[in-house]
């Protein structure tokens, strides 16, 4: 029975029928010259340049391990087993700088080394021969998505993870003293870091129950009027939040940008060296502070 | 009983409950007024964690409390604003220079301390 | 996935279930704490419009997904008397101290897509949008659910 199957369909399908007498045939096949085609396998890999991080045992026992989840797969018709080996590979090997079209590249290059195989053993049979690669072409394609997709998938994981990280890192707020926290930020100031620095203020100042905050940009090479607004919008979130913030480390370039911008600096307290904002800081803490937030004979809403 | 109004020395702490509707807030705003010169306060302090939002309407109305509370001798400090609440409302726009704030409780009876003894800088 | 919700407003009093609809919709669809309360404050402002001017109306949310993101849809519509000079009004931009409270530079500020309608015969409608973008894996994930 032969049957037309889409290769590139969802590999979370089980496999649809094929003639299963000739699949248990070619996966006999498979096993019982397992360790030739492997080895030609790994001679192909190398030929290919491809997983050149990984040392020759390495390699080795990760083919072997791929070699027999594959051909496993070929046989049950389920994919689940490889999923998780595909997983759990990728997790073993992305941290080493293992890419994606090197494992794509591997698992293809299986795919042709046991399609050549099947070739060979059973070419004097044309007849035969087309109902085996019926069998294998769909079910081996299947494989190659689902090793490719778990790899992909993991990766990105990886690099959420990780820019969750830097992110994390390059706003950090620190705790320097009881009630006063520094947010020292370094580095491109763009919207979204804008927001997320806010944010993590925000929170921990409510956390650490804060008075100050110096905010020290000195390590910011430029701003534009979004981002001003965005540093004007977090003082005074703070000061709502009863913290007041001092803006230290602005750069003379930076001071004129944001005078050209026409940004309402009146509300901002700014200090121009870190050391200066800590002792301003110090005082507004120690001593009595003017009334937070205070604005003598307001005007009606 | 959507605010919960306490007495604590001169001052007098009303304590949101619930997410108000507009006229609540007013009545709120009323209800506070009598309050406050009957019992001669000297501090008001206004908790809105439990407010869903705060809106152009309640940035006023709480404007409004804080003005009419000083016409009656009582400085008005608000508590309870959240990280994304703040951050609402200052991409909002909303004037909020006249809001006197601090970050909880203690914080707040620590101003009203500072702020009814003596002459402090806001020359109240 | 199409959630919509549907909250009448005809009284101050229906602004609390709407700010709460607003935030439980876009918490629901993924949007963070801060972007919910931003959500929720852009109704509320929208919602008392209809009661101040047009004394009834109603609030539609719809949660939307296209590939690449999510959205939260809001229209909110009265028949009432229409906004005169929405051009200026909505240009207000700084000067919503000012505003006769009608709160729309407000909410225009607090979302990504702001459209209004208006006319004196047929009443107000505005349509607010805030987006939320999705991620490679998410989307990947989707596609699998839908064929299993």
């Amino acid at each position: 029975m032969n049957q037309e199957n889409q290769s590139n369909e969802d590999p979370s399908r089980q496999m649809p029928e094929v003639d299963r007498s000739l699949l248990h045939e070619l996966v006999a096949y498979l096993r019982d010259n397992r360790t030739e085609l492997r080895e030609e396998w790994v001679a192909r890999i190398t030929q290919a340049q491809l997983l050149e991080v990984m040392t020759p045992e390495e390699i080795f026992s990760e083919v072997t391990a791929v070699y027999d989840n594959y051909v496993d797969a070929l046989e049950t018709g389920s994919i689940e087993t490889l999923q998780a080996y595909a997983r759990d590979l990728s997790e073993r090997i992305i941290p080493r700088g293992v890419e994606t079209h090197e494992v794509l590249g591997i698992v293809l290059l299986l795919r042709d080394v046991l399609a050549r195989a099947l070739f060979v053993e059973y070419q004097r049979d044309a007849d035969l021969l087309n109902r085996i690669l019926d069998a294998y072409e769909p079910a081996a394609n299947r494989i190659a998505v689902t090793v490719s997709v778990s790899f992909v998938e993991e990766r990105e994981r990886v690099i959420r993870e990780q820019q969750e990280a830097i992110r994390e890192l390059s706003t950090p707020v620190l705790q320097v003293r009881d009630r006063l926290l520094i947010l020292p930020i370094i580095g491109v100031l763009d919207s979204a870091r804008a927001r997320q620095l806010t944010e993590q203020l925000l929170g921990a100042i409510q956390a650490n129950r804060a008075k100050v905050v110096v905010i020290d940009i000195t390590g910011v090479a430029t701003i534009d009027l979004t981002v001003a607004n965005h540093l004007v919008q977090t003082v005074e979130a703070a000061r709502l939040m009863g913290a007041s913030a001092i803006i230290t480390g602005l750069s003379s370039k930076i001071a004129q940008t944001l005078v050209d911008l026409g940004v309402d600096l009146s509300m901002m307290r700014t200090v121009g060296d870190l050391q200066g904002g800590l002792e301003e800081a110090e005082r507004l803490i120690g001593h009595r502070p003017a009334a937070k937030g205070s604005r003598p004979d307001a005007a009606a809403t | 009983m959507s605010v919960a109004i306490l007495r604590q020395g001169d001052y007098l702490i009303a304590s949101i409950q619930v997410d108000l509707s507009d006229s609540q807030v007013l009545e709120l705003r009323d209800d506070l007024s009598e309050r406050i010169g009957r019992a001669r306060a000297r501090g008001l302090i206004i908790d809105v964690a439990a407010l869903d939002v705060i809106d152009s309407f309640v940035a006023r109305s709480l404007g409004s409390i804080a003005i009419t509370a000083r016409l009656r001798g009582a400085e008005t400090v608000i508590t309870g604003i959240e990280p994304d609440v703040a951050i609402a409302m200052v991409q909002f726009d909303l004037d909020l220079a006249p809001l006197r704030t601090a970050l909880d409780l203690d914080e707040a009876l620590s101003l009203l301390d500072r702020l009814t003894q003596g002459v402090g800088e806001d020359g109240a | 996935m199409e959630h919509e919700v549907r909250v009448p407003i005809t009284s101050d009093a229906d602004l609390v279930p709407a700010r709460a609809e607003g935030r439980s919709l876009a918490q629901a669809l993924g949007f963070s704490q801060t972007d919910a309360t931003l959500i929720a404050t852009a109704i509320s402002e929208i919602a008392r419009n209809i009661v101040v001017h047009a004394r009834s109306g109603e609030i539609v949310m719809t949660g939307i997904q296209q590939p690449h993101r999510y959205g939260l849809v809001i229209v909110a519509s009265d028949a009432g008397p229409g906004i005169p000079e929405i051009d200026t009004a909505l240009e207000r931009g700084h000067t919503s101290r000012r505003s006769l409270g009608l709160g729309l530079p407000g909410a225009r500020r607090l979302m990504d897509e702001f459209e209004v309608e208006t006319d004196a015969a047929k009443g107000t409608t505005v349509t607010m949008t805030k987006w939320r973008p999705r991620d490679e894996l998410e989307r990947l994930r989707a596609r699998r659910r839908e064929r299993a």
